[in-house]
């Protein structure tokens, strides 16, 4: 069992001022394997706080990310899964799902974690997963309207996944789960 | 290796010891055989060897302490000589035989004690004579010690209240007496061991005369513990004795460390009721005494004994504590020429730590106190004094703890006033305490005023102090301070649209006095918080706002365009495109066609004179391409003009692959999904033939340079944007079309010449699988998908 913390679009400190205290307080280092962070922490405050929750991190380069060294994609292999991650503003239109399925046919992974709209969404797709953490700090976005601050927590168990979503709505953290199966079938290309 | 001095010491009180068991060895073999003759004789002998002038107190001490334990004995023995029928009053007159005078007061004293508990004679006229023959001895040393050890010796056996001395001639006054009169006696002493000896040693004698005090201050402890000092005779005999001693004394030490001990010894709540004569002791001390630190202890102690108990606070208004105090030290900094800064800031700093504790409702206290501190430090400049540096930061980080609340210290008229005299970087220091307060305590600081005073509270970080750079700032520490403003920024929020908007134009007005240092920190917050503000409005039907609002979406995205034509000329370009894109977006989303116009305006402006790097430029075109395909406000003519230089741009960019990429995704700018008048297929498929052109060009170019042809990716992905159109139902994206693009491909890739690219290969293995996949969905996709063969 494996746990993956997945979030983006921080944009501290251009729209909010820092995560949630609830989240904070929920995020504690040891207990997390690796984190995807899809891009605009934007400041190295920021990095320097995701790595000391835990020093495996896979990030990708928001347009507001201060560091030009995040690469704007990326591919990495967690247990039975291949991931990809990308912000998002580069694929058009934005928060478009035949497009990011496009990307994550590209990319040729089982789970795709975007950002960019900070809009929570997970949806199955060919067998795969595209996921979208939404904003961690609920920060302004011109494209989603009351953007409520949330992450998620992948549990990745041979081939189950299971995607938690963390929400805080009106000061309360609610909590989602989603369960995906990665079918023998898929990729059986290589 | 010991010093000669020491060696010696050793020497002599081995000799001093070696006498001393001596005689007491003799003392003993009489005491057995109940000789009381020569018992006193040796016990004298043994008292002699404390007339010794060689040793330092700590040696003495211990010669001292051997003779206490033998006296002990002695008194025993005293005492049943009484009970075999001797009368003390004899033995009394006997003692006194002894030829020498030290030996003869210490074997008085004994008798004494057993004389005072026989009762045969009133306690207070013992004690009296004790008190008084002890004057016998000078020298201050030996004089300490010998009261000392009468102090000792009579402490159970004072008359005090609901003691077995009491009796209608023994009051607790005789027992008071008895002990201020030896207390005032060996303070003479202790001052006067000063003068004793050469000047040079006087270092080492201010040492040990330290080594001595808690044989004085023992006096003082005596008097706390007696039952009958209530505060009715601790506030008329007591205190007004001990101080008149203390002033008198004009002696640093003594002073310091008795005015400390006063205050350990006795109740709190006594010297919450005497306050004023306390107080009025400490500008009469000597100026080099260190009155900050026992002053300091007073106040901590007083706050504690308010803390501890709800009861004794109306006390503390009674006595109106917090005037006295203040009074007291004004006086104390007044008669003190000489304290320095730091001592100053130090008492103001206990004073405000006890106003905090004790009067937390009193805000205009604090304020007096930061008064007063400022008058302090008035026409020094800024200071430079590190400990009075540090005294200052936490005099001024006191209310923010306390109330943890900045509103609170925005209302201290003297607190920015204190900050003006910190130097250039604790004024930074402060500010970052201020903010790190503000974001701890999630304060929302909700109005224009409001943030008006923050800011001149804050403005170490927020411009150039003296016109000046510091050009020593390290880059992380300024990123790391800038970033905090920002932060706080965020935190500036009224509910009310007009005052937000107010609130906003506050903030630039201090940014915009920076300089471009600072801007691309302190602009895009401000920015995001004024696009907030047009979201808010957004909802609002335009008849409810006024005519006389300030705060409509079309001022604010006056204020904005102001703010990012700041910032563009910073330069930092990148940010104010990506700024000025966010703005248009909020512009079609308020229906200001011509205001999002403009916005394109700008940022296309910016794209073409001052965005020159190549991958700089790939991302913007990425944001350009993404907004402008969000909107819809714009008419036809507008968009077209936007939409044809974007494909202009996209097709101008350096590397053939970002072109190609660019060039079909422009594609989505003629084909929106939920517009029904962007619907422009032919345009659409032009797009991804002129991508396709480019796609072939980059292959070529490849070819060309490395001999064998480029990676097929970029056909694939343009196949991916055929299949989107072909399932969006585009009617010029035709199967025709798309089977041709896969021949295409399949040939490429078997060709010999090709480049191995095993994530190419995949990217077609998944495409294909996603033909299948969706050919096996039936209905309608299915049957679209049906005549694809693959």
């Amino acid at each position: 069992m494996v746990l993956v913390l997945a979030l983006g679009d921080l944009h501290i400190p251009h729209r909010a001022p820092d995560l949630p205290a609830k989240f904070k307080s929920m995020l504690v280092p040891g207990k997390i394997q690796h984190i995807i962070c899809t891009g605009n922490l934007c400041i190295k405050e920021v990095h320097d706080y995701l790595k000391s929750l835990c020093p495996d991190m896979h990030v990708t380069r928001g347009e507001y990310d201060e560091d030009a060294r995040y690469p704007e994609t990326k591919t990495f292999t967690i247990g039975q899964f291949k991931l990809g991650v990308c912000h998002g503003h580069q694929v058009i239109p934005w928060g478009d799902l035949d497009s990011l399925a496009m990307l994550q046919r590209q990319l040729d992974v089982d789970i795709l974690v975007t950002g960019h709209t900070h809009q929570f969404k997970a949806y199955k797709h060919e067998g795969g997963v595209v996921i979208n953490p939404g904003s961690a700090t609920g920060a302004y976005s011109s494209i989603t309207y009351d953007v409520n601050p949330s992450f998620v927590l992948m549990d990745i168990d041979g081939l189950r996944v299971v995607v938690y979503v963390y929400e805080l709505i009106d000061g309360e953290v609610k909590v989602d789960k989603i369960d995906f199966k990665k079918t023998a079938t898929t990729h059986s290309a290589h | 290796m010991m010093s000669e001095v020491a060696q010696d010491e050793e020497k002599w009180l081995g000799a001093g010891i070696a006498g001393l068991q001596q005689n007491a060895f003799y003392m003993h073999r009489a005491l057995d055989s109940n000789n009381l003759r020569d018992a006193l004789k040796y016990s004298a002998q043994m008292l002699s060897e404390l007339r010794t002038s060689r040793l330092s107190p700590h040696k003495y001490y211990e010669l001292y302490m051997r003779a206490f334990d033998e006296l002990r004995k002695l008194e025993m023995f005293f005492k049943e000589e009484t009970r075999r029928g001797c009368s003390i009053v004899d033995l009394y007159e006997l003692v006194q035989h002894a030829g020498n005078i030290l030996p003869r007061l210490y074997l008085l004293c004994t008798v004494g004690s057993v004389y005072i508990k026989s009762k045969e004679a009133p306690a207070k006229d013992v004690l009296k004579d004790l008190v008084e023959m002890c004057r016998g001895i000078q020298h201050p040393v030996r004089g300490l010690f010998l009261r000392s050890y009468l102090s000792q010796v009579s402490r159970d056996k004072l008359p005090d209240i609901g003691s077995e001395y009491e009796g209608d001639a023994d009051t607790v006054v005789d027992a008071v007496e008895f002990v201020l009169q030896n207390f005032t006696e060996m303070n003479k002493l202790w001052v006067r061991m000063q003068h004793q000896g050469p000047a040079r040693e006087k270092e080492k004698r201010e040492k040990e005369r330290s080594e001595l005090r808690d044989l004085v201050g023992k006096n003082l402890h005596v008097l706390s513990q007696i039952e009958g000092v209530d505060l009715e005779m601790y506030k008329e005999t007591v205190l007004p004795r001990v101080l008149e001693q203390v002033v008198n004394c004009k002696d640093e030490l003594a002073q310091y460390y008795l005015m400390d001990c006063i205050i350990q010894v006795f109740p709190d709540e006594y010297h919450l009721q005497t306050l004023e004569t306390l107080l009025g002791a400490y500008p009469q001390l000597q100026p080099s005494v260190d009155v900050k630190t026992v002053l300091s202890q007073l106040m901590e102690r007083l706050s504690n004994y308010a803390a501890s108990s709800a009861e004794a606070l109306p006390e503390f208004l009674q006595v109106e504590a917090f005037a006295k105090l203040n009074n007291a030290i004004g006086k104390v900094i007044e008669a003190q020429v000489d304290m320095p800064v730091a001592g100053a800031v130090t008492l103001y700093s206990s004073l405000l730590t006890f106003t905090l504790h004790v009067h937390p409702d009193r805000l205009d206290y604090v304020d007096q106190v930061l008064g007063a501190c400022v008058k302090k430090l008035s026409g020094k400049g800024k200071l430079e004094d590190s400990r009075a540096t540090k005294q200052i930061v936490a005099l001024l980080s006191a209310p923010l703890e306390k109330y943890n609340d900045i509103m609170t210290a925005l209302k201290l008229s003297n607190y920015p006033r204190v900050m003006e005299y910190l130097d250039n970087g604790t004024n930074k220091v402060m500010a970052v305490v201020i903010i790190q307060s503000i974001m701890k305590n999630n304060t929302c600081v909700s109005t224009a005023d409001k943030v008006e005073a923050l800011f001149e509270l804050i403005k170490g970080l927020i411009k150039d102090l003296d016109g000046t750079f510091d050009d020593e700032l390290d880059e992380e520490d300024f990123k790391e301070e800038q970033n905090s403003v920002a932060r706080l920024i965020q935190m500036l929020y009224s509910d009310d649209p007009e005052e937000m908007f107010k609130i906003i134009c506050t903030v630039r007005k201090h940014i915009l006095t920076g300089g471009p240092k600072r801007l691309p920190f302190t602009a895009p917050p401000l920015v995001f918080s004024a696009l907030k503000l047009v979201r808010r409005l957004q909802g609002q039907d335009e008849n409810v706002v006024g005519e006389e609002a300030l705060a409509t979406p079309k001022k604010i995205f006056q204020f904005l365009n102001q703010i990012i034509e700041a910032l563009s000329t910073v330069p930092t370009p990148e940010l104010a495109l990506r700024l000025y894109l966010q703005c248009a977006e909020a512009a079609n989303d308020s229906d200001l066609e011509p205001v999002a116009y403009e916005f394109f305006t700008q940022a296309y402006i910016l794209y073409e004179e001052e965005i020159s790097d190549s991958k700089a430029q790939v991302t913007a075109i990425h944001l350009i391409i993404g907004t402008l395909q969000r909107m819809h406000v714009f008419g036809v003519e507008n968009r077209d003009t936007l939409t044809h230089k974007a494909t202009g741009y996209s097709a101008k960019l350096l590397k053939k692959p970002d072109q190609c990429r660019a060039v079909y995704a422009c594609s989505h700018l003629f084909w929106v999904d939920d517009q029904d008048s962007v619907k422009d297929g032919e345009r659409v498929l032009l797009c991804l033939k002129r991508a396709l052109r480019i796609a072939n060009a980059a292959q070529q170019m490849t070819n060309a340079t490395r001999g064998g042809s480029g990676s097929v990716t970029l056909f694939v992905e343009i196949l991916n944007k055929y299949l989107y159109f072909f399932e969006k139902g585009n009617p010029q994206v035709n199967i025709a079309a798309i089977q041709g693009l896969i021949e295409l491909i399949t040939t490429e890739m078997q060709s010999d010449t090709s480049t191995q690219d095993p994530a190419a290969d995949a990217f077609f293995a998944s495409t294909l699988r996603y033909i299948q996949f969706q050919k096996q969905k039936g209905g309608v996709i299915g049957e679209k998908y049906e005549p694809i063969k693959v």
